[in-house]
Parts: C-alpha cells; sequence; structure tokens
C-alpha cells in the first residue's frame, strides 16, 4: 500500500458518491405511486418493473463487491480454484428459467411477496414459513457484509482507511460513513433508489472493465506473459507451501471442490431473498425467461475480472490481505483520476446490492415475523416503518460479520451464506412442483441441514483464522474435499424424503394448501393475477 | 410423437426434450471439470481452463435463447390448440 491519500482518485471518488446519494435521495419521486406508504411500494417499486430495469436489478444483485473484489482476489490467492464464479452464473441461468417462473406465476395469483409467504399459503404451515423467513435474513448478513469489505478495501487502498496501528474507529470511520448514507438513501426510497443508481453503476462498471481489460493487459505484455508470470509466482508458493495451494488449473483434489463451489452457488443464488424481490418486482412471467436470455452477458464481464487476479500478480501486486490486489492494481496501472472512476465503480457496485438485499431481508422479516407472529393487525404504515427499521438492523448484523470474520478471503463470507439459504431449497423449489414433501419432514431436513452446515463451517480452520475459515470440507461417503453447503442439502433431502414416507405412513395431518395447479402457470392478463398487487395486508396468505 | 392439434397434448413432446437437453447441457459440461482442467491448447495465451468455460458463457447463453424461442412457440400453440 502507498503511504498518504490519493487525493485525485478521492476527489473522483467523492464526486460519484455525492451524485450517487443525490440519486439515491431523488429516487423516492421516481415512477412515484399514489401510496408510498405501501410496503409493496417500498419494498417492491410497486412491481412495475419492464425487463431492462429487472435486468439492472438482478445485474445489481449478481454482479457486486463479490465480482470485483472477491473473486479476483481469490485467484489472485488460489489461481484456478477461484474461477468457479464463471460456471456458477452459468448454472444459474437455466435453474432461473426453470424455477423462477412458476414463483412469479403463484405469487402474483396469491399476493405473495416473499418466499416465506408462498411456503405458508402453499404447506398451510407457520413454523416452516418462520424457518425460511430466519433463514433467509440470517444468510443475506453475511453477504451484505461482503459489499461492506468491498468498499473497505477500496476506502484502504485510497489511504483513508488508515494501517493497522490507527485507532479502530478513525480506521472504520469512512466505511461508517458510506454504511450511514447506505442506510439513509434505502430508508428513505425503498427499492427504487438502488433501481435507478445501478443505472450508473452499470454505466460506471463498463467502463472501467472494458479499460481494465484492453489496456493492463497490453501494458503487462499480453497474457502470456499474465499467465507465465502468475505460474512461476504459484509453483514459488507451492514450494514454499510443501504442498499445493494454487495453480492455473484445478489438481485432481480439487475439482470435486471446483464442482460443488459451482452448482451450490448457483442453487443458492435464486434463493436469496433479494433475488426473489428482483425477480417478483418483474411485470410479468415472460419478463423473466426473457431475462435469462441476456443476464449471461455479466458472466462473461465476470470472467475478464476474474482474470484481473492474475493481471495483478503479473504486475507485482503484493498485498496481505488478498482483497486489496485488485483496487492496488488498479491504483498502480491507471492515472490517478480514472483510479477514482475505478475505485468509485467499486464502491457503488458494493453499495446497490448491499441496499437491494437488505430491503429484501427487511420484507421478509415484517411480512413473515412481524405480522404473522408480533402483530397480526399491523397498518400497511406500520409495516412499512418495521421494514425501514429492520433493513436498517441487518445492515448492522452484517457490519458485526465484518468486524468479527477473517477479511482476507471475503469470498467464504458469500459461502457461508450460501449454505444456510441452501437448506429453503427443498421447502421453496420442492413446493412450487409437488405438494408431496410432509411440512414437518420439511422443517426436520431444514433443521438436520442448517445444524450440520454451520457446525461443519465452525470447524473449518485457516492459517488466520481457527473457526469458519473456509466453506469446504471432506463428504462423509465419498472422501473428496467438497462444499459444505452442497453436502448439507442433500443430507438435508435424505431428511426430508425420508420423513415424507414415515409421516404419511402415520397419516399426520399434511396441513392445508391454497394454491392449485392451474396458479403455478398463470400469467400476467389471466383471470385473477394482479399486476399491481394491492397494498400488503389485503394481499397477505389467507386475506384473498 | 402426434403432431395433431386435436385433443389434449401430451405433456413429454419432443419440443419439451429438446428445451431439456438445452438447459441440462451446461450442468453437464461445467461440473465434468476433469474434461477441460489443462492448459493447452491456449488461445491469446488464456489457458484452455479459463476461455473454454468464457466459451460456455456464450453457449449456453445461445442454448437458453434456444429454450426460451420452443418454450414461447410451445406455449402458443398450446393456447391456440385449446381455443380451437
Amino acid at each position: 500500500m502507498k503511504d498518504g491519500v490519493n487525493g485525485v482518485a478521492l476527489a473522483v471518488f467523492i464526486f460519484f458518491f455525492v451524485a450517487v446519494t443525490v440519486i439515491g435521495f431523488m429516487a423516492a419521486r421516481w415512477r412515484k405511486a399514489e401510496n408510498e406508504n405501501s410496503l409493496d411500494e417500498w419494498g417492491l417499486g410497486g412491481r412495475s418493473f419492464g425487463t431492462w430495469v429487472t435486468w439492472f436489478l438482478l445485474g445489481g444483485d449478481l454482479y457486486t463487491a463479490y465480482t470485483f473484489v472477491a473473486v479476483p482476489a481469490a485467484i489472485y490467492a488460489a489461481g484456478a480454484a477461484g474461477f468457479f464464479a464463471v460456471p456458477y452464473t452459468i448454472l444459474v441461468y437455466p435453474l432461473i428459467f426453470t424455477f423462477l417462473p412458476r414463483l412469479w406465476s403463484v405469487s402474483h395469483k396469491h399476493g405473495y411477496v416473499t418466499t416465506s409467504d408462498f411456503v405458508r399459503g402453499r404447506f398451510g404451515s407457520k413454523g416452516l414459513s418462520l424457518a425460511v423467513a430466519v433463514t433467509g435474513i440470517l444468510a443475506t448478513m453475511p453477504y451484505i457484509a461482503l459489499q461492506l469489505v468491498g468498499i473497505q478495501a477500496v476506502l484502504d487502498v485510497m489511504g483513508v482507511g488508515g494501517g493497522e496501528t490507527t485507532h479502530w474507529f478513525i480506521r472504520d470511520l469512512p466505511l461508517l460513513i458510506a454504511f450511514a448514507v447506505l442506510a439513509a438513501y434505502t430508508y428513505s426510497s425503498g427499492l427504487r433508489a438502488p433501481a435507478l443508481i445501478a443505472f450508473v453503476k452499470d454505466g460506471l462498471i463498463y467502463l472501467v472493465i472494458a479499460v481494465a481489460i484492453i489496456y493492463i493487459p497490453i501494458k503487462l505484455g499480453g497474457f502470456d506473459d499474465i499467465f507465465a508470470k502468475a505460474g512461476e509466482a504459484f509453483a514459488t508458493k507451492n514450494e514454499t507451501a510443501g504442498k499445493p495451494v494454487a495453480g492455473l488449473v484445478p489438481g485432481e483434489m480439487g475439482q470435486w471442490g471446483y464442482a460443488t463451489l459451482a452448482l451450490g452457488s448457483a442453487l443458492a443464488l435464486f434463493m436469496y431473498p433479494h433475488s426473489i424481490t428482483a425477480t417478483l418486482s418483474s411485470r410479468s412471467r415472460d419478463v423473466i425467461r426473457r431475462n435469462t436470455t441476456i443476464l449471461p452477458l455479466y458472466s462473461l464481464m465476470l470472467g475478464l475480472l476474474a482474470l484481473l487476479g492474475f493481471m495483478a500478480i503479473a504486475a507485482g501486486v503484493k498485498v496481505d490481505n488478498g482483497q486489496l490486489a485488485i483496487p492496488q492494481l488498479f491504483e498502480n496501472m491507471f492515472p490517478a483520476w480514472f483510479a477514482g472512476v475505478a475505485f468509485a465503480a467499486i464502491g457503488i457496485g458494493a453499495l446497490v446490492p448491499a441496499a437491494i438485499m437488505s430491503i429484501a431481508a427487511a420484507n421478509l422479516f415484517t411480512r413473515n415475523i412481524y405480522k404473522d407472529f408480533l402483530k397480526p393487525d399491523a397498518t400497511p404504515a406500520q409495516e412499512t416503518k418495521v421494514s425501514k427499521l429492520v433493513s436498517l438492523f441487518v445492515k448492522v448484523g452484517a457490519l458485526a460479520f465484518v468486524l468479527t470474520m477473517d477479511k482476507t478471503v471475503a469470498i467464504n463470507f458469500q459461502l457461508l451464506g450460501g449454505i444456510w439459504i441452501l437448506q429453503t431449497m427443498p421447502a421453496l423449489v420442492g413446493g412450487l412442483f409437488t405438494r408431496w414433501f410432509h411440512r414437518w419432514a420439511l422443517i426436520a431436513g431444514w433443521a438436520v441441514g442448517m445444524l450440520y452446515g454451520t457446525v461443519a463451517a465452525y470447524g473449518v480452520a485457516s492459517p488466520t483464522q481457527k473457526h469458519f475459515g473456509g466453506s469446504s470440507k471432506e463428504i462423509p461417503g465419498i472422501g473428496e474435499i467438497g462444499y459444505i453447503g452442497l453436502t448439507a442439502f442433500v443430507l438435508n433431502l435424505v431428511v426430508v424424503v425420508v420423513m415424507t414416507f414415515v409421516l404419511n405412513a402415520l397419516k399426520a395431518p399434511t396441513g392445508i394448501d391454497e394454491t392449485s395447479p392451474s396458479d403455478y402457470t398463470a400469467d400476467a392478463g389471466d383471470p385473477g393475477v394482479k399486476t399491481v398487487l394491492p397494498p400488503a395486508t389485503v394481499g397477505a396468505p389467507g386475506g384473498h | 410423437m402426434p403432431e395433431s392439434t386435436a385433443g389434449k397434448r401430451p405433456t413429454i413432446t419432443p419440443v419439451r426434450v429438446i428445451i431439456g437437453l438445452c438447459l441440462i447441457a451446461p450442468f453437464v459440461a461445467m461440473l465434468w471439470v476433469s474434461s477441460y482442467a489443462k492448459v493447452e491448447p491456449t488461445f491469446i495465451g488464456i489457458p484452455f481452463f479459463y476461455w473454454y468455460q468464457m466459451l460456455w458463457v456464450v453457449i449456453s447463453t445461445a442454448l437458453t435463447m434456444v429454450a426460451y424461442t420452443l418454450w414461447q412457440r410451445d406455449q402458443r400453440a398450446r393456447k391456440g390448440g385449446a381455443s380451437a
């Protein structure tokens, strides 16, 4: 890290940051609807977004500090193993194509705003709905934490983060300011703010990527040189470590891990509350499928950005904290003013998803915990107020993850969230296609998966940390190293199937299913499908 | 398989099988890691491992587009058949 503050870069960064903050607050007036105090309005932007806005929103979820900081950092540290993010994003789209249109239909037919709403309506189980809600909120926190780590990396490289010796409050002050701005505009503008800022963010990101992947390789003497130097660096690293810890291609040992991380992450992604929020806010069922044909454009960018990890090695960037590798590369390679633009892209690219994620988690809390368990007769205004407050609480939770977990492998934050959210899959995806699973079996499976996943992740040590040091572990029975989330999911599914057989044999009450098969294929314009849903209270499960 | 629009259509049709294959293909390709875990042949200096997977971004996009188009046609035919 260079000493002192990079003045020009910082000025450019602050300029963009102030600009998006203004946009954020003005967003409340964009496409304003008559009733701004309804949860639908604040939390789903009135559900009126078409292909383009939905595309930006979904892109805003998928391409975040994860893309810009965590994935290249993983490559910088371990080489090929970090590239699993590319197959991960490839696999996401066929999954979305298959699952989410059904969820859209049933949600618009019954006025569901969250996955918990659906699970409750489908299985008639408040307990299962609560489990799904709690998991969603919990899993979102480390994912938001990853965004904060990304912002912090940029601030550190610009020299405003302070070193290890600075008082923690001074060191974290810029992060706290960024955090406060994020919280304030989300609070006042809801989903409209990130949707509008997403345009600015994506514009900046495209620009920076285009420049980075053309300019940097030319300056470094082409990809041949880049990979040759990276290969040498990894060879030295493996020699020092005495075992293969990094390489240009995954070794035999790493292939199971690679595949399970890709698959597990893909399955997890679209179950996050924020992915569901983005999906449900689209105008029709068709918008979702159409989007899966254009969203992969983002995966290409992700792949190219991942290669920046190699470029950082080739450029001789030496950082102890891998997360700083890419911001540092930008600072070394670019003129100060463009480094500022790049930092702004990363910073805003982290803020937008953080806002979307916290809104989604807040919706979940309000609808499925506050209204179902705490205050069933809450007014729409009260619901919106609670959501706004919870969106703050979720961000504080994320901050707790940042301050307690190892920030040098930020990708683990996202993988930890994935371990948890994957456990809601049998109820959600299973429920979209069949009613065969028993609700109690689903709860049992969820509990087993959560317990196994958390204990297993807790037990993984890293060189810098005793617990939660990684997300992969030996798969029992197979003996290969694999993603804990996927192992826990399989365990979960086995429990669900076995328990369902048992409970059905015992004739345990299965609960009331308020949906019918045709609900899953209904489209906008069909009878009974609400294009814009009524306020949350009327649309609540059972209220229609 | 019957191509007629009369009566109830079977749930599994050749078109739907193709849609299914388009959606499954990326899983087979990407999860079979040993098929692409190698350096050679390189492309403009980028090892096979990396450019092959990026190529699959494009391939899977094309496959999803095919699936989408076929699905649209399938749905329209079904709706037309039902009202006729």
